[in-house]
C-alpha cells in the first residue's frame, strides 16, 4: 500500500481548490450578480460586500424592466418555457429513433449499415450556417418556419447523432449471449430488447440523453434563424437584455442561473443511472 | 426414440464451413457429449440448435419436427452458456425464474420451481445475490439452474466446467450425471476435456474440423478409435505411436518395431508386410519378465508421478521415446536410467495404416 504523507495530503488539498476556484469562480460571480443592481455591478473597484436585491428575479419573472429609459417588456420566462418544449421535445424523439437505431447498427450487420451510421454521424460536421439558409427557404415554403415541430426537427441534427452513437457503443458492449439466453427461456425478441437490452444500456441512454438535452438547451444559432420571438428559447431570448439604456447585467446574470437550473437537476437526477452501469460485472471475461 | 435429428448440417460463415455436412441422431433421455479442440465447431453446433443462427442446408428435427424457422423462445430447449450468460441486472432467484415466467405459470409455482431446483444444485442461500455477487461456482450453477429449471425436452450444456476451479470442475464431473439422469432430459454436452466427456456422456461425438470423426461410447472411442487423431485425444499421456510392419510368425502376425516383436491378435494376417503405425497407450505397456523373446528394450530417461499413477518416460535402444503409466507400488521401482524391457498385450495393440491414418480392424 502506498501511504500519503502530510504534505502529499496538503499539497493534494490546494491543487484541488485552485482547480475549483479555477472552474466555479464565474459561475460564482454571477450568482452574486444576479442578487444585485446593474449600478452595483459596474462600480469600482468591484466589491464582494453588497446588498442583495431580488429586483432581477423579479423583473424576470412578472416580464416588467425597469430601467432609466422607462419600462421594457421581457419574455424570458416564455423564452424559458421554448426551451423546455424544444430540449426535452428534440430528445424524446431522439431517443424514440435513435436507440432502436443504434440496436439495429450495433447487432444486424445489413446493406450500407456503417454507410447509414456514419452518415448520420456526418450530420454533426456539417457547419450550421451552410445548412440553415436552404432549410429556411425550405420551411417556409412548407409552412414549418417558426413552429416547435419544424425547431424540433432541426433540432434532430444535433441530438440524434449523439444519442444514435453512444448507444450503439454501450449496446455492443452487451454479450449477444444473454440475449440469447433470454429468449432461449422462451421471451419473445421484443420482450427481450424491453427487458435485458434496453436495462443494460441505461447508462448510456441516460449519458446520451443527458449530453444532447445540454447541446440542444445551450443551442443559439438554428433557433436565431429560425424562430422568430414567440418560439425563441433563452438563448436567443438573452439578447433582449441589450437593451437601448445599455447592458442588463443584473438579469442576464439572473437569468443564466435560472436556465443552468434545469440541465443542473437533470444531470444530478442522471448521475445514479451514469454510475450504475459501471458496477455490473456481466459476463466473465 | 429418436428425439433429436441432426441430419447433413452445413453451416458456413462467409467463405468458413464451420459445420460441414453433419449427421446425428439423440435418443430420448440420451446423454451425448460433443467433444472436439477448440474451434471444431462445437458451439456454433448448440447454437444452431437453439436457434442462435440457422443452418445453410440440412435439417434439425426434435421429435420429427423441423426446428427450421421455428424463433428460439419456441424451441423449448434449455441452455448453459460457457459464459454463463446471467442477467446481470437480475437477481440469481430472477435468472433462475425467467424460463417459468416465460411459461405464463403462476408467481407460487415460479417461487416453487426456483427453490426446488436451486436446492438440488446447493444456492438456495444466494438467491437474493446479483451475479456480480456471486463466486465463479454460484454463478455456473445459477446457470445450471436456469436451463434446468422448466425441465426443457433438450438440454444442451456449453462447456459448462469450462471457467470454473479445478477443485469444483472434479465435484461437478461426479454430480452432473446423476443430476442430469434425474431430469430425464436429452442431453448434448459440449466440452474440450476428454475426461468430461467420458465421465458424462453416454455417447461422444468427436468434433474436429467440422466433421464428427467418430461418434460411440466411451469405450468404443477409446479402445477403437477410428483415426490416430481421436487416438490422441482421449488418454493423458497420450498414446505411444510406434512405426513398423506386420510380420509373420509361425500361425499368427507379429508387429514388428525395430527390433522388437510383439505378438499380434489374429485378423490381420492380409497386412503382413504392409507399413502400418502401431498405437499402444502407455497405461497397457508393462515390464516384461526378463528374457521375453521380442519384447523392447529401453532406458529411463524420465520418472513423472501423476496422482496414483506413475508414468515413465522411456527410450528404446533404437532412439523411439515413449510413456508407460503404471498403479504406484504395482511395479518395483526403478529408477532413472536403469534398463528394463516392456512389452504390451496382443489385444491392446491398435493398427493405423500409415497413409491415411485410419485404424484398421482386424478382419473376422
Amino acid at each position: 500500500m502506498h501511504h500519503t504523507t502530510t504534505g502529499e495530503k496538503i499539497l493534494r488539498g490546494v491543487l484541488i481548490t485552485l482547480a475549483l476556484v479555477f472552474f466555479l469562480f464565474p459561475i460564482f460571480w454571477i450568482l452574486l450578480m444576479s442578487f444585485q443592481t446593474n449600478a452595483q455591478i459596474l462600480r469600482i473597484p468591484p466589491s464582494l460586500f453588497f446588498e442583495p436585491t431580488l429586483i432581477n428575479y423579479t423583473s424576470l419573472i412578472t416580464g416588467e424592466l425597469q430601467t432609466a429609459a422607462g419600462s421594457l417588456k421581457l419574455e424570458f420566462m416564455h423564452n424559458l418555457w421554448n426551451s423546455v418544449i424544444l430540449s426535452t421535445g428534440s430528445v424524446l424523439i431522439s431517443l424514440l429513433l435513435g436507440v432502436p437505431a443504434a440496436y439495429a447498427f450495433a447487432r444486424y450487420k445489413f446493406r450500407f449499415s456503417e454507410d447509414i451510421a456514419f452518415t448520420l454521424l456526418s450530420f454533426k460536421f456539417a457547419p450550421p450556417l451552410l445548412v440553415l439558409l436552404p432549410l429556411t427557404l425550405y420551411f417556409q415554403a412548407i409552412g414549418l418556419a417558426n413552429t416547435y415541430i419544424g425547431l424540433i426537427w432541426v433540432y434532430q441534427l444535433i441530438t440524434l447523432p449523439l444519442i444514435l452513437w453512444i448507444v450503439r457503443g454501450y449496446f455492443e458492449d452487451i454479450s449477444p449471449d444473454i440475449e440469447h439466453a433470454y429468449r432461449i427461456a422462451g421471451h419473445s425478441w421484443a420482450k427481450t430488447f424491453m427487458k435485458i437490452s434496453i436495462p443494460l444500456a441505461r447508462p448510456g441512454i441516460a449519458a446520451a440523453g443527458l449530453l444532447s438535452f445540454i447541446f440542444a438547451w445551450n443551442n443559439f444559432v438554428f433557433a436565431l434563424v429560425l424562430a422568430s420571438a414567440d418560439k425563441q428559447p433563452v438563448t436567443v431570448g438573452a439578447l433582449a437584455f441589450v437593451t437601448a439604456s445599455g447592458i442588463q447585467y443584473g438579469q442576464i446574470a439572473a437569468a443564466v442561473v435560472i436556465s443552468i437550473t434545469p440541465t443542473l437537476a437533470l444531470a444530478l437526477f442522471a448521475q445514479r443511472y451514469l454510475v450504475e452501469g459501471l458496477s455490473l460485472g456481466a459476463v466473465k471475461g | 426414440m429418436t428425439m433429436l435429428d441432426l441430419q447433413r448440417v452445413t453451416k458456413r460463415y462467409g467463405k468458413d464451413t464451420v459445420l460441414d455436412d453433419i449427421s446425428l441422431s439423440v435418443d430420448e433421455g440420451e446423454t451425448v457429449a460433443i467433444f472436439g479442440p477448440s474451434g471444431a465447431g462445437k458451439t456454433v453446433l448448440l447454437r444452431l440448435i437453439a436457434g442462435m443462427a440457422e443452418p445453410e442446408e440440412g435439417a434439425i428435427l426434435v421429435n420429427g419436427e423441423d426446428l427450421i424457422d421455428v424463433a428460439p423462445e419456441n424451441r423449448a430447449v434449455g441452455m448453459a452458456f460457457q459464459n454463463f450468460a446471467l442477467f446481470p441486472h437480475m437477481s440469481a432467484f430472477e435468472n433462475i425464474a425467467s424460463p417459468l415466467e416465460a411459461r405464463r405459470s403462476t408467481k407460487d409455482a415460479v417461487a416453487d420451481g426456483v427453490h426446488k431446483i436451486a436446492k438440488l444444485l446447493k444456492i438456495d442461500h444466494v438467491l437474493g445475490h446479483a451475479p456480480r455477487e456471486l463466486s465463479n461456482g454460484q454463478k455456473q450453477r445459477t446457470a445450471l439452474a436456469r436451463a434446468l429449471v422448466a425441465a426443457p425436452r433438450l438440454l444442451l450444456l456449453d462447456d459448462p466446467l469450462r471457467n470454473v476451479d479445478a477443485k469444483l470442475r472434479f465435484e461437478m464431473r461426479l454430480e452432473l450425471p446423476r443430476l442430469l439422469e434425474g431430469f430425464g432430459s436429452t442431453v448434448l454436452y459440449v466440452t474440450q476435456d476428454y475426461r468430461e466427456a467420458m465421465a458424462l456422456g453416454n455417447r461422444i461425438g468427436v468434433l474436429i474440423d467440422g466433421h464428427f470423426v467418430q461418434i460411440g461410447t466411451p469405450e468404443d472411442i477409446y479402445l477403437t478409435p477410428t483415426t490416430i487423431e481421436v487416438a490422441e485425444l482421449f488418454g493423458d499421456p497420450v498414446i505411444n505411436l510406434f512405426e513398423g510392419r506386420v510380420e509373420k510368425a509361425g500361425d499368427g502376425t507379429t508387429a514388428a518395431i525395430g527390433d522388437a516383436k510383439l505378438p499380434l491378435p489374429t485378423g490381420y494376417e492380409d497386412q503382413v508386410g504392409q507399413p502400418v503405425i502401431f498405437g499402444i497407450r502407455p497405461e497397457n505397456i508393462a515390464k516384461a519378465d526378463d528374457g521375453t523373446a521380442g519384447a523392447i528394450a529401453a532406458k529411463v530417461a524420465a520418472l513423472l508421478p501423476l496422482n496414483d499413477r506413475l508414468v515413465r518416460l522411456l527410450v528404446s535402444d533404437d532412439g523411439h521415446e515413449f510413456y508407460t503409466s503404471r498403479d504406484l507400488g504395482s511395479e518395483e521401482a526403478v529408477g532413472e536410467g536403469a534398463r528394463l524391457s516392456v512389452s504390451a498385450a496382443p489385444q491392446d495393440i491398435i493398427l493405423f495404416e500409415r497413409d491415411s491414418r485410419r485404424r484398421i480392424a482386424p478382419a473376422r
